[in-house]
């Protein structure tokens, strides 16, 4: 039964969220300091992440395709199709739900239980509106861009370790990356991580905005708005995985 | 003038506000007290609108709060300032973006024109070269001079107090409490003011309400309540040794 009062009581949040902004230049600024703060803020984590698993990636399948029946350039064609269909959207997604939710959660949540959300109500701005709508559309601008970085330098950093490595000619993983390749799996990854992007700024924001209590409160809100959107993530992956490619 | 009627609040089953009536008048330092969980906040939050009352009317100069729509609800709170227990400034703001804040949001002043009314206001409650500071770098006292600056930047009709000298030392609580009443004599605003102070009701007090209980149990100005033989009033006001001491002396 639970679940049905949460449901309810998010699908109002973003609602109200949703609502007429009492100043559209302060909601535009608002949108690009949460650009700046989520996104340009979740660079460095990403490159590492994307690097790192771009050589993982790598040196694995090689290791994996010994058999001479499996050509080598089946290296690249491996790196890319999983750096694009679920690595770059879904795990850099799931990784900001942790960086960046938990962030937003603990923000809210404190601005609730110090009466900063009162505050705001008090004044007459909405404040579901001032606070969760840029962080929302901030979030949807700029996870796509986050997961078209990563996937771009998850296949350098597979093509730079492979060849430290070894373990892939030059013109192999280059031909590989090449090799047939779709360009509608990069548009399923975009709409994924647009979805996905919703999930990580409202999730959280709605557990921040009803805390209630002190500090304590404020951790486990921060936690569950993690935990939710991190589970509602590979829900929505599944879905959208069904609905867009089979 | 704010009168409210008849108010009326439960939390789940559980009665924590029971039938209070009590005109606030304007230009007065209108004060609530009552002990610690007697739902002094909980009325307060009611006449502003962050609690929904159960039942009972609220007046702001003859305007029914309670029967207005979302709307127009918002735009009497634009004339409500009103200053919380911990202070609830914006710890992501400087001081002086925290007084601008309410000017951006509500008025079309040049961003030179606001900063000439935030520095109005600071110097107002006595606050100057704090600027750039956040809240997190400032004292208690300094964080409700800033509150109290936020709250009065857009000329607000009627201001609420939540415990505005809790957690101050005694010269500072008096040197807040004079600011409240000096501002609300200028601009002649509507204020209400809870504490559990008995200090603050003698220095600052026009009009008093005695909550207990959930109960309106006594109302009067600070030269009746010293002199009223009401039990619970008397508990309340002669708690401290130096009160009963001053009660033998009058
Ligand atoms: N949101 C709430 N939910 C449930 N009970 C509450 C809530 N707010 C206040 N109460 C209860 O109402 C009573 C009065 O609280 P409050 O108005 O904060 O007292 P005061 O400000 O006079 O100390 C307390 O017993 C408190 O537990
Ligand atoms: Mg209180």
């Amino acid at each position: 039964m639970k679940i049905f009062f949460h449901f309810g009581r998010y699908f109002i949040l973003i609602k109200r969220a949703f609502g007429k902004p009492e100043k559209i230049s302060i909601y535009i600024s608002r949108i690009f300091e949460e650009m700046n703060l989520l996104g340009i803020g979740s660079l460095g984590i990403v490159a590492i992440i994307s690097v790192f698993m771009g050589a993982v990636i790598t040196i694995q399948s090689a290791f994996n395709f010994e058999s001479p029946l499996i050509p080598l350039y089946a290296v690249g064609v491996a790196v890319r199709d999983s750096m694009i269909l679920e690595f770059s959207p879904a795990i850099v997604s799931l990784i900001l739900a942790g960086k960046v939710g938990s962030s937003i959660a603990s923000e809210i949540g404190t601005m609730r239980v110090s009466e900063q959300i009162d505050a705001l109500e008090i004044m007459g701005i909405n404040s579901a509106g001032y606070l969760i709508f840029p962080k929302i559309i901030a979030s949807m601008l700029f996870n796509p861009i986050l997961v078209v970085f990563s996937m771009f330098l998850g296949i350098l950093g597979g093509y730079v370790f492979g060849l430290m490595a070894g373990v892939v000619s030059d013109y192999e993983y280059v031909y590989g990356i090449t090799y047939e390749f779709h360009p509608y799996n990069v548009v399923y990854a975009l709409i994924k991580s647009i979805v996905f992007a919703f999930i990580i700024a409202s999730v959280p924001a709605y557990h921040g905005y009803y805390t209630s209590g002190g500090a304590l409160e404020v951790g486990r809100s921060s936690t569950k708005g993690v935990v939710y959107s991190s589970v509602l993530i590979l829900a929505f992956d599944l879905i959208l995985t069904q609905l867009l490619l089979v | 003038m704010i009168e409210i009627r008849n108010i009326s609040k439960s939390f789940s089953g559980r009665s924590v506000l029971n039938d209070i009536s009590f005109r606030f008048e304007t230009g007065k330092t209108n004060m609530i007290i009552g002990e610690s969980g007697s739902g002094k906040t909980t009325l307060l939050k009611c006449m502003v609108g962050l609690n929904e009352t159960d039942a009972g009317q609220i007046l702001y100069d003859g305007r029914s709060f309670t029967e207005l729509d979302f709307k127009e609800k918002k735009d009497i709170r634009k004339e409500i300032g009103m200053l919380f227990q911990g202070g609830a400034l914006f710890d992501s703001k400087t001081v002086e973006e925290n007084v601008v804040f309410p000017l951006s949001m509500f008025t079309d002043l040049s961003e030179s024109e606001k900063r000439d009314r935030a520095n109005f206001c600071l110097q107002r409650v006595n606050l100057s070269n704090a600027n750039n500071l956040f809240p997190s770098e400032i004292s208690g006292g300094m964080k409700k001079r800033v509150a109290i600056a936020r709250a009065i930047a857009v000329q607000p009709k009627y201001l609420f107090c939540d415990e505005p000298n809790s957690g101050l030392d005694p010269k500072t609580s008096i040197v807040i409490d004079n600011l409240i009443k000096e501002i609300t004599e200028e601009y002649n605003i509507t204020t209400v003011v809870i504490t559990h102070d008995m200090n603050s009701v003698i220095e600052i007090g026009d009009n008093i309400m005695f909550i207990y209980k959930g109960n309106k149990h006594w109302e009067g100005s600070k030269h009746q309540i010293l002199k009223t033989d009401n039990p619970e009033v008397c508990d309340f006001v002669y708690a401290t040794q130096f009160m009963k001491d001053l009660k033998t002396k009058f």
